[in-house]
């Protein structure tokens, strides 16, 4: 390990995984309990058969990781602070603590996963990444790390989301990705990650699918986990030292397909801590999705009767998916964490409250995430004097537009 | 209900090459017309797509057709009753998405296909590795499971996937989802080789065969072909059962030439 200063330091949570964590590495088979597998065309297979040797490869590679420690530490502006929010925590009557993963490069917690996965792009003799993205975010990070790099990129990006998220569609530009508008199905980000698999499965040989979170086939719902691993494996050894070595009682973090939620979960999956995800309402795959087989996985998924997959509604086009990560949906199967969800007038009310409390203006995804901590603070669920941390993933700058828009609908109308 | 490996092989040994045209079912209100119509017009089995919302093999074309077939309301059900309903002298195989399958219930499923008969069933997004559950059910109820060869499997793969496979081996011809190409590219004959060392069983070609010379092409090599998304095309554009006939009959000259 590179990273001999201490400060959130050597002890990474997806390492822990592997010692009899409730988060371990999954089966050969890529399963966590019953959920996971590789689902994909007999074309794709010997990638993903592949794309598991190298990754198991590069992670138990000293240079791998510590190359990789230095990137996001010197570029990517790591380790992240742990910020408690004084104002608040008063309001709620709890103690609220905030990772911030606002405060990355790129402004979100993805830039964690592409930089792991982009160097393993070089690694496996690739020179170019394919990205599917909702928000944008994952497509920013994934320009980003390709513009380091020196690797080709083509981003996939629902036609809705492009132009809900028209600033980010000009940054990847600007990083000298090409985005594609993707105008099948739904046009937002299953549908993205539809085109990706489509082209990966055209240029396997050149190129590399860098998927944004912890979904797809084995081993993408493991890789993308310990690639994020960082986030838990920081704020855990970050929470001891202010909390007097103690871990909170709480950890919130939205999901989507889960990723920023994974790797906040490995570091404090084998502490006491409650492990909360919060999902979108309009995309709640833990409580309102049925096991089912998508995106070359087996998870929980939004289907109909006949097992059609159904379209996702939520404000923030990052947690617009009808599914989930496969350990996420294992772990809500095993009540190791719980899942909840918050409708887009909680995350709304969320989002400015940040803002005015504590002068950070979250992402919409992640405002899902304080919106549970905001409804729940004095229940049962989350009582007063509890200690709370929160995986704020990102940063609000990409949503401010459109949460103008809609907050000026409303006063028209 | 045919045996689809049995009159597959029954036709490959009195010479003659093998032609397997794809259609979505319910994708118009005539398309169990147009099923009998390509029979009538000289395929030797034929492929019935069951419209799924996440078509991940499938291009623009077979994507479109799907997307009708859903507006319409069309439910995997629908399409094997209309399979039951028609006139199909000639073994049929349903190509679909695994969560339909898995949804519907493997056994239930399976005797559905049966029942309505349906010989065989393709399910590209269940790789061998997953395909235990289903292939035990569906072996049950006699329905054969078609598995896919790539030219990205390695040869320990192309050994155990024709080990496993029932019906035909589907050898992928490119790279890439389905959908016209202008040329056939240049993987399929090594693909068929590759099968070939392993199974005596037919192999036919599909993915991106668009016209006769191409079919033609294919079947030098392989016992057949599969066409697709040039005779879906053709449908999409209102031709009808009739311009769907002509387009196989053009691909049965072709193929018998050879
Ligand atoms: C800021 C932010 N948070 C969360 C997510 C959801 O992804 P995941 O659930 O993988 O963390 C996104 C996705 O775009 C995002 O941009």
């Amino acid at each position: 390990m590179s990273r001999g200063d201490g400060d959130a330091g050597d002890d990474r949570g997806g390492d822990a995984g592997d010692r009899g964590s409730l988060m371990a590495r999954p089966g050969p088979d890529g399963r966590f309990g019953e959920f996971g597998g590789r689902f994909v065309p007999e074309s794709l297979m010997p990638a993903c058969l592949e794309l598991e040797k190298w990754f198991d490869d590069a992670w138990s590679d000293p240079a791998f990781r510590s190359e990789l420690d230095g990137l996001l530490r010197h570029y990517g502006g790591r380790p992240t602070p742990v910020t408690e929010c004084r104002r608040l925590s008063e309001r709620l009557r709890i103690r609220l603590l905030l990772k911030r993963e606002d405060l990355a490069h790129t402004g979100s917690h993805k830039l964690n996963n592409v930089v792991g996965q982009a160097l393993l792009t070089k690694r496996m003799g690739k020179t170019r990444m394919i990205a599917e993205t909702g928000a944008g975010q994952h497509g920013v990070a994934s320009a980003t790390a390709a513009a380091l790099f020196g690797l080709e990129c083509t981003v996939f990006m629902g036609e809705v989301d492009t132009k809900r998220q028209e600033l980010n569609v000009f940054r990847m530009e600007l990083l000298g990705a090409e985005v594609r508008s993707v105008i099948s199905g739904s046009r937002t980000l299953k549908d993205a990650v539809n085109e990706a698999m489509r082209e990966w499965v055209a240029c396997v040989e050149t190129t590399h699918y860098c998927l944004g979170s912890v979904m797809g086939p084995h081993p993408f719902p493991y890789m993308v986990r310990q690639l994020q691993s960082v986030v838990g494996a920081e704020a855990r050894a970050q929470c001891r030292e202010r909390l007097a070595g103690s871990d909170p009682d709480v950890v919130v973090a939205c999901v989507g397909g889960g990723s920023n939620a994974a790797g906040t979960f490995a570091g404090f999956v084998d502490t006491p801590a409650r492990l909360i995800g919060v999902e979108a309402a309009g995309g709640a795959a833990v409580t309102n999705g049925v096991p089912g087989v998508l995106h070359g996985m087996y998870s929980r998924l939004l289907q109909d009767e006949v097992g059609q997959i159904e379209e996702a509604q939520s404000i923030s086009a990052g947690l617009d998916y009808p599914g989930l990560g496969p350990e996420h949906a294992h772990l809500a199967s095993i009540g190791r964490a719980e899942y909840s969800s918050a409708t887009d007038d909680e995350v709304l009310d969320a989002f400015r409250l940040l803002s005015r409390t504590e002068g950070i203006i979250p992402a919409l995804e992640s405002a899902h995430a304080l919106a549970w901590v905001a409804r729940n603070a004095g229940t049962a669920a989350l009582p007063h004097g509890s200690t709370v941390l929160v995986t704020l993933s990102g940063r609000g700058d990409k949503d401010v537009a459109q949460v103008r828009e809609i907050l000026a609908g409303r006063r028209d109308g | 209900m045919a045996d689809l490996e049995k009159e597959l092989r029954a036709r490959r040994e009195r010479g003659r090459k093998l032609l397997i045209p794809y259609l979505m079912g319910g994708m118009s209100d005539d398309w169990g017309k147009a099923l009998e119509a390509v029979i009538a017009a000289g395929a030797d089995a034929v492929e019935v797509g069951v419209p799924f919302s996440d078509p991940m093999m499938d291009g623009p074309v077979v994507q479109e057709a799907g997307l009708r077939a859903l507006e319409r309301g069309t439910t995997p059900d629908e399409v094997l009753d209309g399979v039951a309903r028609a006139e199909t002298p000639v073994p049929v195989a349903v190509m679909t998405y695994y969560n339909l399958i898995f949804r519907a219930g493997h056994k239930r499923i399976a005797r559905k296909m049966a029942s309505a008969g349906v010989g065989a069933a393709i399910l590209p997004d269940l790789p061998i590795e997953e395909i235990g559950p289903w292939a035990a059910e569906a072996d049950a109820a006699g329905v054969a499971t078609v598995l896919l060869v790539a030219p990205s499997s390695p040869p320990e793969r192309v050994a155990r996937i024709c080990d496993r496979a029932r019906g035909f081996v589907y050898a992928v011809a490119r790279m890439g989802v389905t959908g016209e190409r202008a040329d056939l590219g240049s993987d399929a004959a090594a693909v068929v080789g590759r099968i070939r060392d392993c199974t005596d069983m037919p192999v036919c070609v599909g993915v991106g065969v668009s016209t006769p010379e191409q079919a033609a092409e294919v079947c030098a090599v392989a016992d057949g072909v599969v066409v697709g998304s040039a005779l879906v095309r053709r449908l999409l554009e209102g031709g009808g059962p009739e311009a769907a006939a002509a387009f196989v009959g053009s691909l049965r000259r072709a193929i018998d030439e050879v």
